[in-house]
């Protein structure tokens, strides 16, 4: 969606909102296809598990857009799903809500809880640079504001708070024609956080209860303009003491048709997840742009 | 409306020249073989005005311009930075651009035209890139100026 600057009268403003409301329906933005990444499980613009330094959607620098984007990964005793949407002002700024439910489907019986949830709201500024355009890539710094829902299980487990907030610094480039004449994408973000699984298990706990820097990282090939392969590692912090926490894996596929609409699949690693080990699955994620 | 008459009827003229106006080459830069030599990047760069014309996020910003000439400059240019036997006869980016204020979104919606006029000419996804690493060294010589 574009602003419209500079035009004035009534009669050239009503043109301008009808080409407004017209280039909503058509129109995502300028950015280049696919170079919005797609919606992380915490709901900003990433990949799956690791937030890029790229901003939601496709919104340029006279323009906003925005995302809404359902995913489920389906590992051997969980479930997570998750709903989220974002908002990006001029390519600058974007403003992120999600909800995660994590259901519990093999220890639900045992605890008398169906399922862990949390809010979380993220805001992502980008410093500088463009990911695409610059030398030394795009850079931008965020925050997720976590809020648990069932804080039971986590307390009862030894987490110390039910709410949270994780800061990140991200930068993310594109290298065209370097692998096989394609185009490759890598990311890195350091994250500082007190969250346990994060933050399904609430934050801080007995084990540790303070902020870690934690590195995350992700790869990205473009096959074409429509095909991206790639790979995702997140370290994760380990406070509990009931049970050990692993770093997060996954080797995804996304599919963009258009920059209306991509389709994300991947294969994830989650780990030890209170006491269930070697948690692995599918994921997938729907993304619309607008 | 005028410009878009003046520009198909210039194109039209120079579609009918522009196979005159290649020359042989005996280059063996596979990028410039890759985009069809200079006749396959004449091709490229008419698509382009085509939809530069048809784009309300740009083609303000070449109003008023020779189509010839330009169609003559960008094709030599592209000829050139893709290792052909051509020199970019145009005056300096970096003039060219001054007081145009080119953003973000104008440069981005320049670039999508590009990749969408040489996929229409069937050049390789590539070759496409390769092509646009080298062009996207001239963003800092067009945004912001």
């Amino acid at each position: 969606m574009r602003d419209h600057p500079g035009r004035t009268g009534p009669t050239l403003a009503i043109a301008a909102t009808l080409t407004l409301s017209t280039s909503a329906l058509a129109d995502p933005g300028s950015r280049l296809w696919a170079t919005g990444g797609v919606t992380t499980i915490e709901g900003s613009a990433g990949g799956g598990l690791v937030p890029w330094a790229v901003l939601a959607g496709y919104a340029s620098d006279q323009e906003w857009g925005g995302t809404v984007t359902l995913s489920r990964a389906k590992v051997d005793d969980f479930t997570l799903d998750v709903a989220g949407a974002a908002v990006n002002w001029h390519n600058r700024i974007e403003v992120s809500i999600a909800r995660q439910t994590l259901d519990l489907d093999t220890l639900g019986a045992t605890l008398g809880e169906d399922e862990l949830s949390q809010d979380i709201f993220g805001i992502k500024a980008r410093l500088f640079g463009d990911v695409l355009y610059s030398d030394y890539g795009q850079w931008s710094v965020g925050l997720q504001h976590k809020r648990q829902r069932d804080f039971d299980i986590p307390e009862a487990v030894g987490a110390e708070d039910d709410q949270g907030t994780d800061v990140y610094l991200s930068a993310s480039k594109l290298f065209f024609a370097a692998v096989f004449d394609r185009n490759l994408l890598v990311n890195a973000t350091l994250r500082g956080t007190r969250a346990n699984q994060g933050g399904l298990l609430g934050f801080g706990g007995d084990r540790n209860d303070d902020y870690e820097a934690m590195l995350e990282t992700s790869a990205g090939l473009l096959l074409n303009r429509s095909w991206i392969i790639g790979a995702e590692y997140r370290q994760k912090p380990d406070n509990l003491g009931f049970a050990t926490e692993d770093d997060w894996w996954d080797a995804f596929v996304v599919w963009v048709p258009d920059r209306r609409l991509s389709v994300t699949a991947a294969w994830t690693n989650l780990g030890n997840i209170a006491g269930l080990e070697d948690q692995r699955g599918p994921y997938l994620s729907l993304q619309g742009s607008f | 409306m005028t410009l878009r008459m003046g520009t198909i009827i210039l194109l039209t003229t120079l579609a009918l020249l522009t196979g005159c106006a290649t020359r042989d080459t005996a280059s063996g830069d596979a990028l410039y073989q890759d985009l069809g030599e200079r006749a396959g990047i004449a091709n490229i760069v008419e698509d382009l005005l085509y939809r530069i014309v048809e784009d309300e996020r740009i083609a303000f910003q070449f109003q008023g311009i020779d189509v010839v000439q330009f169609h003559t400059n960008l094709t030599d240019q592209i000829c050139e930075i893709s290792g052909g036997p051509c020199t970019y006869g145009g005056r300096p980016m970096t003039e060219v651009h001054t007081d145009m204020n080119v953003t973000e979104t104008q440069f981005n919606a320049l670039a999508e035209q590009l990749v969408l006029a040489m996929e229409d000419n069937g050049v390789s996804t590539s070759a496409q890139n390769r092509l646009l690493d080298r062009l996207v060294e001239l963003h800092p010589q067009i945004t912001h100026r």
